[in-house]
């Protein structure tokens, strides 16, 4: 089930269309079908529920270890429920017009090469009651996202933001906590900065005030009409792998050896980045390598079709009378695109699965191609290597 | 391979009239149609590289807009994109109408599934046909059905049958080809890649000569595609993908992925342009590899103004043989961009393939 070679793992919506999708004006999917996904999403999880042994809520304990949990909070109307929408179902932008107040907690399992849970909470429940049992929430959390709508009021979001912090550090002093400054892509950078600084200042007085000092939270400017939502999950998600300078000195070594400008390790799915180079990451770059997954998928979901059994017998007959598989080099999608410009070219290279090594080549590299893969190659394997150790420890 | 030596462009007199004796006379192509219906929107996006988003910025036309697009180097279509509005169309078929409707090649006739008034549309659409064919009796006519994504999908099909009969009907002597489209989706590029497949000259003798390379090359798909537009100008598929019924190859069950692929292509050119800065219509990568498990693509520049698009089955040997094939078979196609002949007139064509075969 290889999203690379089937072209999408989460059924389209619309499958008579393949490319980026679509920021236009909108399309036939009436309200009443995307309500009826969530519904339908709603009930599988608690039919889950019913059945005891199937729960897919960790018990906070060492069988829950392993799956770490994103918290999506925040005031209501601040875009938790686009944001999980956009990034980890694949919905348009423009389409997220039409989502409803969430009204319980949405849990979404996220299966890619890490296991996490994402909680999309209901804006308007206020968690720090003490009905709710914090226990059962905030135990095995992995990132707490505080999502800030911008261009609204946003000081109550501060208060509730400052408040959650404050009632969680005796229990959970090391909650990682991530605030997405919401909703920025209408306004001007210089506003955007304001705005950035404004919070900062709030809620570092605020935690100082009551004693807190240097709270580990960080703060991150998105919108999804953009890349810049997909950008702040990967920096959320880095911070959940325990083993990524493992993983950041094998790209490292890579584009030393092979004078990439910049390496990615990308999950297909969601296309948040888990591990780069230690490069500076310029969105340009990211963008591009995004887009670049795209286009393979669709490509592949094109002519990827299932060719019949009897033209492959003929394709491994005469004149190689090999295996198809024997003809080929590497197992794995590999693809690259070399821009006009300046010659840069950008290589992909499947990983597993769920994951992709994208890169932006220098200048002249494609001649070089064969020395490329093979390097490639290598590095791959250490990056399997590594999962492979990881997964056993677990 | 000696067929390959035979592809060129017959030189052919000019047909010219009186009134100017040297300039060559190039077939006009109209765009006409009611004003809000999208005709502007469509051309900027298929030759002016916009994407489907930006065309909120245009306005309405005001009387025409004239552009000379170049098309495959030694193909320019005289592009009359005409206002809709209903003072200009009174302009065109009273005092305009021998400089609108003479001499001209193709005529694409938008009509919006969403106007409230079908049958004043009609009505015009008539008058549109009879000055046609007053001055122009041997154009081709092509009507597009757009903003096809307003019309809820179930109900697509019957009342796009529905308004083509109708205007079937009204058509008097010229036998429309009609599309339905939508800018929103991969539509678009189908009914703009079958015009303008219609209006490249010898076209035929592209098509022989891709499938020869095709079957040289040992591919299961061969595609041309314009530089700038990335339409697929011809392809080629192969009858060799055999399967249990010896009578019938099995084919790629994707039937619109031509449109797909240059949709995709044209949105990824999007992207490219803006990570390297340079302009839209320049042309962006010079090649793309994709290697899968199941199947291998390849394209590059062919030629100045077109691109090669080949699918095979997966193989190293197969993979790179085919690929140096057709950097060394570019030559034989040089003269698909060769410098402005005059056989750019349509009625040339029959002949000039006569001429050859």
């Amino acid at each position: 089930m290889n999203l690379l070679r089937k072209g999408r793992r989460w059924p389209k919506l619309d499958s008579s269309y393949n490319g980026s999708p679509r920021q236009g004006p909108v399309r036939h999917i009436s309200p009443a079908q995307l309500n009826l996904e969530r519904v339908h999403e709603q009930n599988r999880l608690n039919v889950q529920k019913k059945d005891g042994t199937k729960a897919p809520e960790p018990a906070p304990g060492p069988a829950a270890k392993g799956k770490p949990r994103l918290l999506l909070m925040g005031q209501r109307r601040s875009g938790k429920s686009s944001i999980s929408s956009v990034v980890f179902h694949k919905m348009p932008p423009n389409e997220t017009l039409f989502l409803e107040s969430t009204a319980r907690i949405q849990k979404d399992s996220m299966h890619s090469f890490m296991d996490f849970q994402v909680w999309d909470f209901p804006g308007q429940v206020d968690f720090l009651d003490p009905s709710f049992d914090l226990d059962a929430i905030f135990g095995e959390i992995g990132a707490l996202i505080w999502v800030i709508d911008a261009q609204d009021d946003y000081l109550e979001a501060i208060n509730r933001l400052n408040s959650t912090i404050l009632n969680l550090q005796p229990s959970y002093p090391n909650v990682n906590v991530e605030v997405f400054i919401h909703k920025v892509d209408g306004l001007s950078d210089d506003y955007k900065l304001d705005i950035q600084r404004d919070i900062m200042q709030r809620i570092q007085d605020e935690l100082s005030d009551h004693g807190v000092e240097n709270a580990p939270i960080n703060f991150h400017l998105t919108s999804i009409y953009n890349h810049s939502i997909f950008e702040a999950f990967s920096k959320v998600i880095q911070k959940l792998i325990p083993h990524l300078p493992t993983l950041e000195a094998l790209l490292n070594d890579l584009c030393r050896a092979c004078r990439f400008e910049k390496a990615y390790l990308f999950d297909v799915l969601s296309k948040i980045y888990i591990a780069t180079d230690s490069s500076p990451v310029d969105m340009p770059s990211y963008e591009i390598c995004s887009d670049y997954i795209d286009v393979i998928v669709d490509v592949s979901e094109i002519y990827g079709w299932e060719r019949p059994k009897e033209y492959i017998e003929f394709l491994e007959g005469q004149p190689w009378s090999k295996k198809l598989e024997d003809q080929v080099a590497c197992r794995d999608a590999e693809s690259a695109i070399v821009l006009t410009d300046m010659k840069r070219p950008i290589m992909l290279r499947e990983v597993n699965k769920y994951l992709a090594l994208v890169a932006v080549m220098c200048e002249g590299s494609y001649e070089k191609m064969p020395s490329v893969t093979m390097n490639v190659e290598s590095t791959v394997k250490g990056l399997l290597e590594v999962f492979e150790i990881t997964k056993q420890r677990k | 391979m000696a067929q390959m030596n035979q592809l060129s462009l017959q030189d052919e007199p000019a047909v010219s009239p009186a009134s100017e004796p040297r300039k060559q006379k190039k077939k006009k192509v109209l765009l006409m149609g009611k004003s809000g219906s999208g005709k502007s929107s469509m051309r900027s996006i298929i030759f002016s590289n916009y994407i489907a988003k930006d065309t909120r910025r245009l306005g309405a036309t005001i009387d025409v807009d004239l552009s000379h697009v170049k098309f495959l180097g030694n193909l320019t279509l005289n592009l009359w994109d005409c206002g809709g509005q209903d003072a200009f169309m009174e302009n065109y078929l009273s005092q305009q109408r021998q400089h609108v409707f003479s001499n001209v090649g193709v005529l694409i006739y938008v009509f919006d599934i969403e106007s409230r008034d079908f049958d004043r549309d009609l009505l015009t659409y008539r008058s549109i046909i009879a000055a046609l064919g007053q001055f122009s009796p041997t154009a081709s006519v092509y009507i597009l059905i757009h903003k096809m994504d307003l019309v809820v999908p179930n109900q697509r099909e019957d009342i796009y049958n529905d308004r083509v009969s109708l205007i079937r009907s009204k058509s008097d002597s010229f036998d429309p080809t009609p599309f339905a489209t939508s800018i929103w989706d991969q539509s678009l590029y189908k009914a703009w890649a079958e015009i303008i497949h219609d209006l490249v000259p010898n076209l035929d003798q592209i098509e022989k000569h891709l499938g020869s390379l095709g079957k040289l090359i040992m591919a299961e798909e061969v595609l041309l595609f314009e530089r700038t537009s990335f339409l697929v100008v011809s392809s080629w598929t192969s009858k060799e993908i055999i399967t249990s019924d010896k009578d019938h190859p099995a084919q790629n069950p994707t039937y619109d992925r031509n449109e797909r692929l240059s949709n995709i292509i044209k949105n990824f050119k999007q992207s490219t342009s803006r990570y390297t800065g340079t302009p839209k219509s320049a042309e962006q990568f010079s090649v793309f590899d994709l290697k899968m498990p199941n199947f291998c693509m390849f394209l590059i520049k062919f030629t100045t103004n077109t691109y090669l698009g080949v699918v095979l089955p997966p193989g190293e040997e197969r993979y790179n043989s085919a690929k140096l094939n057709c950097y060394i078979a570019r030559t034989q196609f040089e003269d698909l961009d060769s410098p402005a002949r005059k056989s750019a007139d349509r009625g040339a064509t029959s002949e000039s393939q006569d001429a050859v075969s």
